[in-house]
């Protein structure tokens, strides 16, 4: 077990090596697409993280992303870098633990309500701020921070959102959390405050989700209310978690590459109906592939190994 | 001035309960958390606008003309799309996350479909533009219309469903899907034909809407999001519960645009939300279950 | 008699019209073993609901080791010391039983992790007679050991006060007798049980006291032999109306 668990860990370390040398040898375009797969692995791990265990469907990612994205377009050019990334996690931790305490404790349809509006309440109170007090919508993004930067910083929260889950799934709170799948009010007699674990969770998922948004910033170097806070982040995200599979921390990245792909090539090749294409990918997942490519693997695992016992 | 802003407010929360009155059906009894819901109400609002400015038909016609091509799209659509989650589901919990995803593709599907043809620019059209005055306040002659028109259908929609044979069958769903079966009512048929309802409800609002309120293709997530609010507020399934809390949203929106600012309603919406979460979140009119 | 570990007075609870708990009061002493009776729709699973942070009292006042725990979350009580099982069981499926064990020692009272955890849920596990199955999952185990697996989940918590919820029914004569044997030994050291129940046998050889509950009403408490002689108690198993499912066994 040890020799194997070593064994996967070379090669996991083998695997970010290779990855954190791609800038090298690919072009600009190239580059982009592994930003934009690089970002989506952190938002669709971090997603599952929470929804996952807990199957609570979080609507609101891209709230969170845009207040990051945000976070840096107000602060990068008066602070230094680790400062702005500080911030962020500051303030998307405390939006994220205003609306877990509200709705966290109670059913779960309550947070699908809360999280499904709480990108265009975002973007509504960043709007009416801005075009009150600080008289400007839309901010140019000037930050001296290369694209293969970006890359790099994206790679390692990427390593990090998987660490974290990898010490999650060994400690107390990952007991916790399969307990609380299994059978909330068991939990609870067993002396676990679902609540807090909930909330917990909840937060450190988001906090993933804002620096991701804090990072990607700069790619775009002008951005408003109606760019950062595009609920189509949200939706992505969502159907990637799904496609890939969430019961398993590896599952979500299985569903990103695919679909990033596919998307890059929809959105090329449809521009306007994109949103369309997208909605009707998402329904032939959930109907067709309801527990993921990892489900769908697994399930299929099992059955062989039952056929072969029963012949 | 107040009652002025009161009697729009008032409007504005009429219009609020008629269409959470739809997605209470739909919620309550198909038990369907249909998150695409607010896109038939724009699809409602831009079928009567192309009804008014394309070929001149009023939409007083359009109101009488939508809402049943709604309520047979929205039957097709929980027949083809929707029965097969709920065969598939296992409990309860196992629906609603279901149907949360599956509606959340269509939000997207239709948004597109509206956006694709009208692009995301506001739209309104001037249909009884005239200004009323009503015990010395000026009310706009469509807004009291469409007010009128939404108590009218509301009660109507009361009535069919307490003094009916088909409407006590639609109740007995909600309170119980199993006990309802037992006593030989067709529960699969009773869904659809609520699901239906509510779109057929949402598409009447729409209508309504369009004769006084600007919008655009990008609209329908926040008529959701407040149908939400107020079904959830009122109680689910509780259709007075549905009425007062929709006026009450109604109401404090419009003060809030008014008095404060208009980029701070969706803000209200989310405080009073807030305050029933924390303070009463069975719902205003909810019980306690067991 | 030795200190008074939980106290209970003028609970009450309602449910819409109906009053499923009404002004219900009595003491359950330390090391003491007392039945919660009563025939079916009577109220003792909801004040064991209402004991253990599942439902909130209307009113009432519920004292457990001098802290009043009335409205207390589940989670708060299970960590002053007070465990239950229920009615129908509910293993935690997609765990492990050594895992189920786990849960209730992580986030109990002792709050152990890693190797002593590991160790005690193991002990925990051969208490109960479940030495044999610590890696199978619970669906892969019988009804009655199913109930054996809650009770460690339960025991895990190192609890003062047991509640056990019809923890006997179902049982066959010698997995009746071995239960009996388990739940007295339990005792012994020094753990103090309410237990609703039907099995009157049970009731006889464990019970050291008994209280009789009707229509959410104390109606009768006392000796356990006292106590099912008594008319009224009689009269509410067997009934006016011809409800006598409990009665069977009276």
């Amino acid at each position: 077990m040890t020799v194997r668990d070593g064994l996967i860990g070379v090669v996991c370390l083998a695997g970010v090596a290779l990855l954190a040398g791609l800038p090298f040898v690919v072009a600009d375009y190239g580059l982009s697409l592994a930003i934009n797969i690089m970002s989506y692995t952190v938002l669709a791990t971090a997603w599952s993280l929470f929804s996952g265990p807990t199957r609570y469907v979080s609507l609101a990612t891209v709230a969170f992303f845009g207040i990051g994205a945000y976070t840096t377009a107000v602060f990068v050019e008066a602070l230094a870098w680790p400062l702005v990334l500080l911030i962020a996690m500051a303030v998307g931790s405390v939006v994220a633990s205003l609306v877990g305490l509200a709705t966290l404790r109670l059913s779960g349809v309550y947070f699908v309500i809360f999280s499904f509006g709480l990108a265009e309440l975002v973007r509504q109170l960043v709007t009416w701020f801005e075009v009150n007090k600080t008289r400007t919508l839309g901010r140019y993004v000037f930050a001296d921070i290369t694209a293969a930067q970006i890359y790099w910083q994206l790679l390692a929260l990427a390593v990090l959102v998987f660490a974290i889950g990898f010490l999650i799934g060994r400690s107390r709170l990952g007991l916790a959390l399969r307990a609380i799948g299994d059978d909330e009010t068991v939990a609870r007699h067993s002396g676990i405050d679902v609540t807090r674990a909930k909330v917990a969770l909840f937060v450190l998922s988001t906090v993933f989700m804002t620096l991701t948004g804090a990072i990607m910033a700069p790619r775009w170097t002008y951005i408003d209310p109606a760019i950062a806070f595009n609920p189509v982040v949200s939706f992505t995200v969502l159907i990637m978690a799904l496609l890939g599979g969430v019961h398993r921390l590896y599952g979500p990245v299985l569903g990103v590459v695919p679909l990033a792909l596919l998307f890059e090539y929809l959105l090329a090749r449809f521009p306007n109906h994109f949103s369309i294409m997208v909605g009707l990918v998402f329904i032939v997942i959930v109907y067709l592939i309801p527990r993921g490519v990892v489900g769908l693997v697994e399930d299929t695992v099992r059955q062989r190994t039952a056929a072969k016992g029963a012949a | 001035m107040l009652l002025e802003v009161t009697l729009s407010g008032a409007t504005l929360g009429g219009m609020y309960a008629l269409v959470a009155l739809g997605l209470t059906l739909q919620y309550g009894v198909a038990r369907i958390m249909n998150l695409s819901y607010g896109e038939l109400l724009v699809a409602a609002a831009f079928a009567a606008l192309w009804f008014y400015t394309g070929v001149a038909v009023s939409p007083l016609v359009g109101l009488i003309v939508v809402p049943p091509l709604a309520f047979a799209l929205s039957f097709g659509i929980y027949r083809v799309l929707l029965q097969p989650l709920v065969r598939r589901a296992k409990t309860r919990d196992a629906l609603e996350v279901d149907s949360i995803l599956a509606t959340f593709g269509l939000l997207f599907v239709i948004q597109g479909v509206m956006l694709a043809i009208f692009g995301g620019a506001y739209f309104s059209y001037s249909f009884l533009a005239v200004p009323l005055q009503i015990a010395g306040a000026t009310v706009a002659a469509n807004r009291l219309l469409a007010l009128v028109l939404a108590v009218v259908i509301g009660v109507g929609l009361y009535l069919g469903l307490t003094r009916t044979r088909i409407g006590t069958a639609v109740r007995a769903v909600a309170v119980d899907p199993v006990a309802a079966e037992l006593v030989a009512i067709d529960v699969r048929t009773a869904s659809a034909l609520a699901f239906a309802l509510g779109g057929a409800l949402v598409a009447a609002s729409g209508v309504l809407v369009s004769m006084f309120l600007t919008f655009n293709a990008n609209l329908g997530v926040v008529f959701t999001l407040k149908a939400l609010v107020v079904v959830i507020m009122g109680g689910v399934g509780n259709l007075l519960g549905a009425l007062i809390a929709g006026l009450l949203l109604g109401l404090v929106e419009n003060y809030v645009a008014v008095f404060v600012d208009p980029g701070l309603t969706l803000a209200a919406t989310y405080a009073i939300f807030l305050i029933v979460l924390l303070v009463r979140p069975q719902g205003i009119l909810g019980r306690a279950s067991r | 008699m030795s200190r008074t570990l939980l106290e209970i007075d003028g609970l009450t609870r309602r449910f819409g019209g109906l009053v499923a708990v009404d002004a219900l009061g009595f003491t359950v002493a330390e090391h003491e073993i007392v039945g919660l009776l009563g025939p079916n729709g009577s109220g003792k699973t909801t004040v064991l609901n209402l004991l253990s942070g599942v439902l909130r009292p209307d009113a009432g006042r519920i004292a457990f080791r001098g802290h009043a725990i009335a409205g207390l979350p589940a989670h708060r009580i299970a960590r002053l010391g007070m465990a239950r099982t229920f009615q129908l069981v509910r293993p935690l499926a997609s765990l492990s039983c050594h895992d189920n064990v786990r849960t209730g020692l992580a986030f109990g009272r002792r709050r152990a992790w890693g190797a002593a955890a590991d160790a005690e849920a193991g002990r925990l596990l051969d208490r109960v007679g479940l030495g044999g199955v610590r890696g199978s999952l619970p669906g892969e185990l019988t009804y009655i050991d199913q109930k054996r697996l809650e009770l460690a989940r339960a025991l895990a918590l190192q609890p003062d006060l047991l509640l056990l919820d019809e923890w006997l029914a179902g049982l066959n004569p010698t997995e009746l007798d071995a239960g009996i044997e388990l739940v007295r030994s339990l005792n012994g050291q020094g753990i103090t049980i309410l237990l609703v129940e039907h099995v009157m046998d049970a009731i006889r050889s464990l019970c050291h006291r008994c209280v009789v509950m009707n229509a959410g009403r104390l109606i009768a408490a006392g000796l356990p032999a006292e106590v099912l002689a008594d008319r009224e108690v009689v009269r509410a198993y067997l009934g006016e109306d011809d409800n006598d499912r409990g009665g069977g066994h009276a």
